[in-house]
């Protein structure tokens, strides 16, 4: 029974770990998005290209925020989660 | 004769001590580097196959007060960073001259000259001060990170240094917004309307959360992939030239060169992109928090009244 109850544990931590790393989609398409339009307004105005380019880098860095706390989450579920609840199922079970 | 060699030796003297310091100094900035190269071979436990570890504990100091108190990678490569960048500006600077002046003194010019624009530019002339600041984070930050380069464990992938900095950060917002008095600050959660105060309250405190997740996540996402990328080449080689006999069977072929295009983004690009962008934020937090125009209004109301007062005082006398 107990090998059951750490796989469940260690197959859902992982489980959650992916289903958090959804949200990549939201920054990627946000950034690809910032990308094309720094693009067209460089195609526009070839020489705006440097001030362009450094309000879309900071743009896109200001995007990925989202997807990188996801990665945090995934992390932490990952190398940190399945040792404390593990830890709490022994004590739970008092062993 | 005797006046000849006199002279050169007062022009040999003061080259000699130029270079001697000049090498001193260049030790200064590698120094550091080798002696976390040589702590980390020395005390770190190597990492076999897929392995993501948090910073190693070297020792463990026990405060009568304060309880205990780990040291760690983080903070022994921090201070190595800074030291090296405390020489880095001393080398950069040795032998300043007013006219003229070597490639180094150039360098050392365009920095200062790039980050008071930069500060000029983002924060207005009232924080014109801020740029020593700026720059001190952009290096900071950005040789933490690079010191993946090397092979040490990189400061900014620990959460706890990014949250110092971003709380730090944090401060500095809460005290150019309580330049107009702290009623005045107050006031400025329940703007627009006044049941957005919790909503305000919140953003506020996410400000700091998410400059520190955003660099400490960027740098460790960084480190993951590169760590699953060698297994994942290792694996490759195993699959395909496994069945080479002996030595070469065994030899992670595929590892060799190819990680280091992906470390030319995740750590040259990533690093220094972090660095910028941490600076950026903190430079257009802090000047968008600042009131500018109810400052300016309260200081000429101050000026006024002390004008007033100066002349009454005058009069009476």
């Amino acid at each position: 029974m107990l090998e059951l109850a750490i796989g469940i544990i260690l197959g859902c931590c992982a489980l959650g770990a992916g289903t958090a790393m959804i949200a990549g989609i939201g920054p990627g398409i946000g950034e690809g998005n910032a990308v094309a339009k720094a693009c067209e307004a460089i195609g526009r105005q070839p020489e705006s290209r440097g001030a362009v380019t450094t309000t879309m880098l900071m743009g896109c860095a200001v995007a990925e925020t989202t997807g990188l706390y996801a990665l945090v989450i995934a992390i932490l579920l990952i190398f940190v989660a399945p040792g404390h609840l593990v830890n709490i199922l022994m004590n739970t079970l008092g062993r | 004769m005797t006046q000849d060699s006199k002279q050169t030796q007062t022009n040999t003297s003061p080259d000699r001590h130029f270079a001697a310091t000049d090498r001193l100094l260049l030790a200064g900035m590698i120094l550091p580097l080798l002696v976390g190269m040589a702590l980390k071979a020395l005390f770190v436990p190597a990492a076999e196959g897929i392995e993501i570890s948090g910073a190693y504990i070297f020792l463990t100091v026990k405060l009568p007060l304060l309880g205990d108190w780990p040291i760690t990678e983080t903070q022994v490569n921090s201070w190595l960073v800074m030291v090296t960048i405390l020489f880095f500006c001393l080398w950069l600077t040795h032998g300043l001259k007013p006219e003229g002046g070597t490639k180094r003194q150039h360098v050392a010019e365009w920095i200062v000259e790039q980050t008071d624009s930069l500060v000029m530019e983002n924060m207005g002339a009232y924080f014109k001060n801020f740029s020593p600041f700026i720059g001190a984070v952009l290096a900071l930050s950005a040789f933490s990170s690079l010191i993946t380069l090397v092979g040490l464990y990189p400061p900014t992938s620990d959460i706890n240094v990014t949250a110092g900095w971003a709380i730090l950060v944090f401060f500095l917002i809460t005290y150019y917004k309580m330049k107009c008095g702290p009623l005045h600050y107050l006031k400025s959660f329940g703007e627009p309307v006044a049941f957005l105060t919790p909503l305000n309250v919140i953003s506020e405190f996410a400000t700091p959360v998410s400059m520190a997740f955003r660099h400490y996540g960027n740098i460790l996402s960084g480190t993951v992939i590169s760590v699953l990328m060698a297994a994942a080449l290792q694996g490759l080689t195993q699959l395909l030239l496994g069945w080479l006999p002996g030595f070469l069977g065994e030899f992670p072929f595929f590892r060799i060169g190819l990680p280091a295009v992906l470390s030319i983004y995740f750590d040259l690009f990533s690093g220094c992109l972090q660095a910028f962008i941490f600076a950026m934020l903190t430079m257009l937090y802090v000047a968008g928090g600042f009131p500018e125009e109810d400052y300016k209004k309260k200081q000429a109301k101050k000026n006024k009244k002390k004008l007033k007062a100066a002349l009454s005082t005058e009069r009476f006398q």
